[in-house]
């Protein structure tokens, strides 16, 4: 096989690994539950046997070897030789880890250091003894190096000095021989290309025509084999057969070869033809009518294959190939191309909403077919939108897995004892956002396992059960992903949060915050209360990164707790990046759309709400809370004099730092769903602006970025004593 | 005339290898990843060999070779077994499934193709 | 809208040729993607005075920019009769606001003269070089400096 195939292959090779370790682990975390049946063990088996497979084609001997010892236990679980208790699962979950790792090693060429496994490795051949059985025998594994052999006829020219041997060789095959659909005659041919070859047919036990038992064996042949090959090749022609055949090689010694042999055998070399001549043979095998025997093929001698240039075998291999291609129910496709579909379907969008849009100018009567057909028009590009997403829309699974193994590590690492419990792993959302929630979960997963589950000791104490249990689930609600992570530890130590806080100049001593309060705390920057930053959770990442994360998706995220029972962090996320829920908003002429997600509430501002601090700073009480209010038009530079509150709107946000401002604005236009358009591509960042979307007149509209704007006005020194004071 | 090799496999992988192998010595292949899959081409194709996996879901190997073999049409198609494990005693129940013979894995090309040639025409 | 073809000899080289006020311009037509007519601009927040705003070409976000105030020529009163010049500078496509397109001018390198030494910033920083054609002065264009420079967020 070219260079070329066989990087293809391999990239097949590590493209499927990732599939059967993902089957494995699901296998094995439902063994490990009790709740799976005999077939899950065979796919568990299967995986590691299919990924051992490859890896021995491609010469990964490390992997190899941990491939079978693995597969060997497994096999014994299979065969009801071993029980799969809990501490047999709980070496085989740390085994499927290191199989992944190798894996990774392999598919990246790195170096694998043997004792970093080497424990787990020895465990799972504990388990491969089974008491009473010899102790399996490591196969050998023996790689050649491979050789293409393109199927030329074996011209051999003998150097004299060079040893062949005589054999003698008896084979008489038994019918069993037929019924497997073996042919004596491939065999003599197969031998034929060992050396030169003389073989004879005994006939004698042939009975006559009618007497004969078409699945009888009466013939047997003796052959007389000149060949330099060892005996072992020989005995490899019949390797098949040997079992069903009384077979018997002997060997005379060696001969040395006469001249008038190499004369021979130039001859024949240079005619280019097989040792034997084919009709030759023909004439020493008797033709019985006997229905196994099938009629001879018309040349037995070798067909060379044809050799030209590697490229243009692939391109003859390929037409050549009558592949059958099972029906999938998944097809694989390039991303590029799917992103180039959505795009595409983004601008259909568009573009159908603006041609409504004229239509509706062009004031054509309600139900005229323009209109109808129009209105036909928007519900299929709907449609075919919702389609188009749910390409990209991808199970949170996968991401749920590697949360799995986390689990495992860092309660391994932290001598705690904490089960995954995971549900809704077939939830979908878009592709891209799929990704960037791995970060965010996983701070929140090692969080959970470091900070919230406390050790077996404390747990027995506090009468609870040792092993900790932490709940991830996935579900849509209303028209987002909600995911939640819970854990059954302690909870938040409140007092602690607090002083923390006070400590760090975040809070006032004297403030006055509720339970609730307190624990969005952990959600402020810098703040941590490990005693000593652990290695697991990383150099003080905390809860503020994950937060900024998830807010820079879209999303929220909050969370409860209730001390001694455990806390919950619960996030919300829009579907997809490509599509926002916005309001649209007219500030000084122009529409700008206010992401929904940032949006408390709306309201009327009213003259007494309004209230003055310092030169030109604006607050609203809301509720007895005071907050900034930002004129839009003027921070963005639309408008040059503020514009009087009581003849706009404010819209309540809630920026990603849990802080709220006004944000003042003309009038709302409404609620929408818009696609979002980069400002980046063809000009750069402009502060306050997030994006831009296309509205159904055709117009360009920016869309806010929240956050940016109000941290804004943060130099402002008014907007700091404001955050958490409390209202008059 | 070019020969037809089926080949049964459940690992993309393994298929990849095999195709690329018998396709560059001239055969012609078909393929299929699992015992109730190969039957399902084999009803509207005869090849001049099968070469298959034991290890597949739904079928397994030596479920598809007693059913090729109870088969009239088939019983003489020669099937080769494509096995990790070189025990004999996997090779036994090969063979009494009617298999005609094994190709170890990993397979080396030659290997490969030398034993087709020892089981077809 | 219309689409302009390629030049094509390579010595030759084809420019659109444009007006701005009582001044006569040209660009290499390689870099212009297609000339269409004027849509009003969504401004851009805290834009220099150069960038009118953007506009929706075909879905994608286009920035326009007021070439005559680029040149200090003073900001551009747009008509219906204006015209925007769709160029590609680099990995970006933007719009050129011009009083109207003039002429498609097949000139060769070896015609091109030097830029006359003007006190003027923007003639040293715009323009490259000058056509003299029937009587008139026509100014080449380079587009690498007439964006302006934006912050652009990591790849």
């Amino acid at each position: 096989m070219t260079v070329d195939t066989m990087a293809a292959i391999r990239q097949t090779f590590f493209q499927e690994c990732e599939e059967q370790l993902s089957e494995m682990e699901l296998g094995l975390l439902a063994m490990d539950e009790g709740s799976a049946d005999s077939e899950t063990v065979n796919a568990v088996f299967r995986a590691v046997h299919s990924i051992k497979g490859g890896a021995g084609a491609f010469k990964l001997t490390a992997l190899v070897q941990f491939a079978h010892s693995f597969e060997t236990a497994l096999d014994h679980v299979r065969s009801g030789k071993l029980t799969p208790l809990p501490d047999v699962m709980k070496v085989m979950l740390r085994a499927a880890d290191v199989l992944a790792d190798l894996v990774e090693a392999s598919r990246d060429g790195k170096e694998i250091d043997e004792s970093s496994y080497a424990a787990i490795a020895s465990e799972v051949k504990a388990l491969t003894v089974i008491e009473g059985q010899a102790e399996e025998v490591e196969e050998v594994i023996d790689f050649q190096p491979t050789v293409i052999d393109f199927g030329l006829p074996e011209i051999t020219i003998d150097i004299p000095a060079t040893p062949s041997h005589d054999y003698r060789i008896n084979f008489s095959p038994r019918p069993e021989l037929y019924g497997n659909a073996n042919e004596t005659v491939l065999v003599l041919r197969e031998l034929n290309r060992l050396g030169i070859m003389q073989a004879t047919c005994d006939t004698s036990a042939v009975p006559q025509l009618d007497a004969v038992d078409p699945g009888g064996a009466y013939l047997a042949w003796s052959i007389d084999l000149n060949s330099e090959h060892e005996i072992a090749d020989v005995r490899e022609v019949f390797e098949f057969v040997e079992g069903e055949a009384d077979l018997s090689i002997e060997t005379d010694g060696q001969a040395e070869v006469s001249d008038a042999d190499i004369a021979a055998l130039l001859s024949q070399a240079l005619s280019g033809a097989p040792a034997v001549e084919p009709e030759a043979q023909s004439q020493t095998i008797a033709e019985p009518a006997t229905p196994q025997m099938q009629a001879l093929p018309e040349t037995t001698s070798v067909e060379p294959a044809s050799t030209p240039a590697p490229a243009a075998e692939i391109a003859k291999a390929e037409s050549k190939t009558a592949a059958v291609v099972p029906t999938q129910t998944t097809i694989r496709v390039e991303f590029d191309r799917v992103d180039r579909l959505i795009n595409l379907v983004g601008e259909l969008v568009i573009n159908q909403a603006m041609l409504s849009q004229r239509v509706i100018e062009a004031n054509f009567a309600g139900s005229s077919s323009v209109v109808i057909g129009l209105e036909e028009l928007e519900q299929l590009t709907r449609e075919i939108q919702e389609s188009v997403m749910a390409i990209r829309a991808q199970p949170v699974k996968p991401l749920f897995q590697r949360m799995s193994r986390m689990v495992r590590e860092v309660a391994d690492a932290t001598g705690k004892e904490v089960r995954l419990k995971t549900e809704g792993e077939a939830t979908e959302v878009d592709k891209t956002v799929v990704e960037r929630l791995a970060e965010p979960l996983t701070h929140m997963i090692r969080n959970a396992v470091d900070h919230g589950i406390e050790a077996p000791e404390v747990r027995l104490a506090a009468g609870k059960p040792a092993e900790g249990m932490v709940r991830m689930t996935a579900a849509h609600r209303s028209g987002r992903i909600v995911i939640e992570v819970s854990d059954d530890g302690a909870g938040i130590d409140r007092p602690k949060v607090r002083a923390s806080a006070i400590k760090k100049g975040l809070i006032a001593a004297d403030a006055q915050l509720s339970d609730n309060d307190i624990d969005n705390l952990l959600f402020l920057p810098g703040f941590s209360t490990a005693a000593t930053v652990s290695s697991i959770s990383g150099r003080g990442v905390g809860m503020d990164v994950v937060k900024r994360s998830i807010v820079a998706l879209g999303g929220r995220i909050s969370i409860s707790s209730r001390p001694g029972l455990g806390s919950t962090f619960s996030m919300s996320l829009p579907l997809t990046l490509a599509v926002l829920d916005g309001m649209a908003v007219s500030v000084a002429g122009q529409t700008l759309v206010v992401p929904l997600t940032a949006i408390v509430e709306t309201s009327k501002p009213k003259k007494g709400e309004i209230h003055s601090l310092g030169a030109d700073g604006r607050v609203m009480s809301i509720r007895n809370t005071f907050v900034p209010v930002i004129d839009v038009g003027t921070q963005l530079g639309f408008r040059d004099v503020a514009m009087e509150p009581e003849r706009g709107v404010a819209i309540l946000v809630e920026t990603g730092d849990g802080t709220r401002n006004a944000l003042l604005v003309d009038s709302i236009q409404d609620q929408r769903q818009v696609v979002i358009k980069s400002l980046e591509a063809n000009y750069g960042t402009v502060a306050g602006i997030a994006a831009a979307t296309i509205l159904g007149d055709g117009r360009v509209a920016l869309i806010l970025d929240v956050d940016a704007l109000v941290s804004g006005l943060l130099n402002d020194p008014l907007a700091g004593e404001l955050r958490y004071g409390t209202g008059g | 005339m070019t020969q037809t090799i089926l080949t049964v496999d459940d690992s993309r992988t393994m298929r990849d290898m095999l195709r690329m192998a018998l396709a560059e010595a001239g055969f012609n292949v078909m393929q299929a990843v699992d015992g109730v899959h190969g039957l399902e081409v084999l009803q509207t194709a005869m090849p001049d060999v099968i070469v298959t996996d034991i290890n597949m879901p739904k079928m397994d190997g030596f479920g598809l070779i007693e059913a090729v073999r109870k088969d009239g049409r088939y019983r003489n198609v020669p099937i080769l077994v494509l096995t990790t494990e070189s025990d004999a005693a996997k090779k036994t129940r090969a063979k009494e499934a009617g298999a005609t013979g094994w190709i170890v894995k990993p397979f080396e090309p030659v290997k490969l193709i030398a034993a087709i040639r020892r089981v077809a025409a | 809208m219309h689409d302009i073809g390629h030049a094509a000899n390579s010595g030759d080289r084809e420019f659109v040729a444009f007006c701005m006020g009582s001044q006569e311009f040209c660009v290499d037509i390689m870099g212009v993607r297609e000339i269409r007519g004027w849509t009003p601009a969504t401004p851009l927040p805290h834009a220099p005075p150069y960038v009118r705003g953007v506009i929706n070409l075909r879905g994608a976000v286009l920035p326009i920019i007021d070439l005559a105030m680029r040149f200090g020529l003073g900001l551009t009163e747009p008509t219906p009769r204006s015209v925007i010049i769709v160029v590609q500078v680099h990995q970006q496509v933007v719009g050129l606001l011009v009083d109207a397109v003039s002429d498609i001018l097949m000139t060769s390198e070896a015609s091109m003269q030097p830029t006359p030494d003007v006190a003027s910033e923007m003639a040293k920083t715009f323009v490259k070089g000058v056509y003299a054609v029937d009587g008139r002065m026509i100014s080449i264009v380079t587009l690498d400096c007439v964006l302006p420079v934006t912050e652009k967020a990591a790849a």
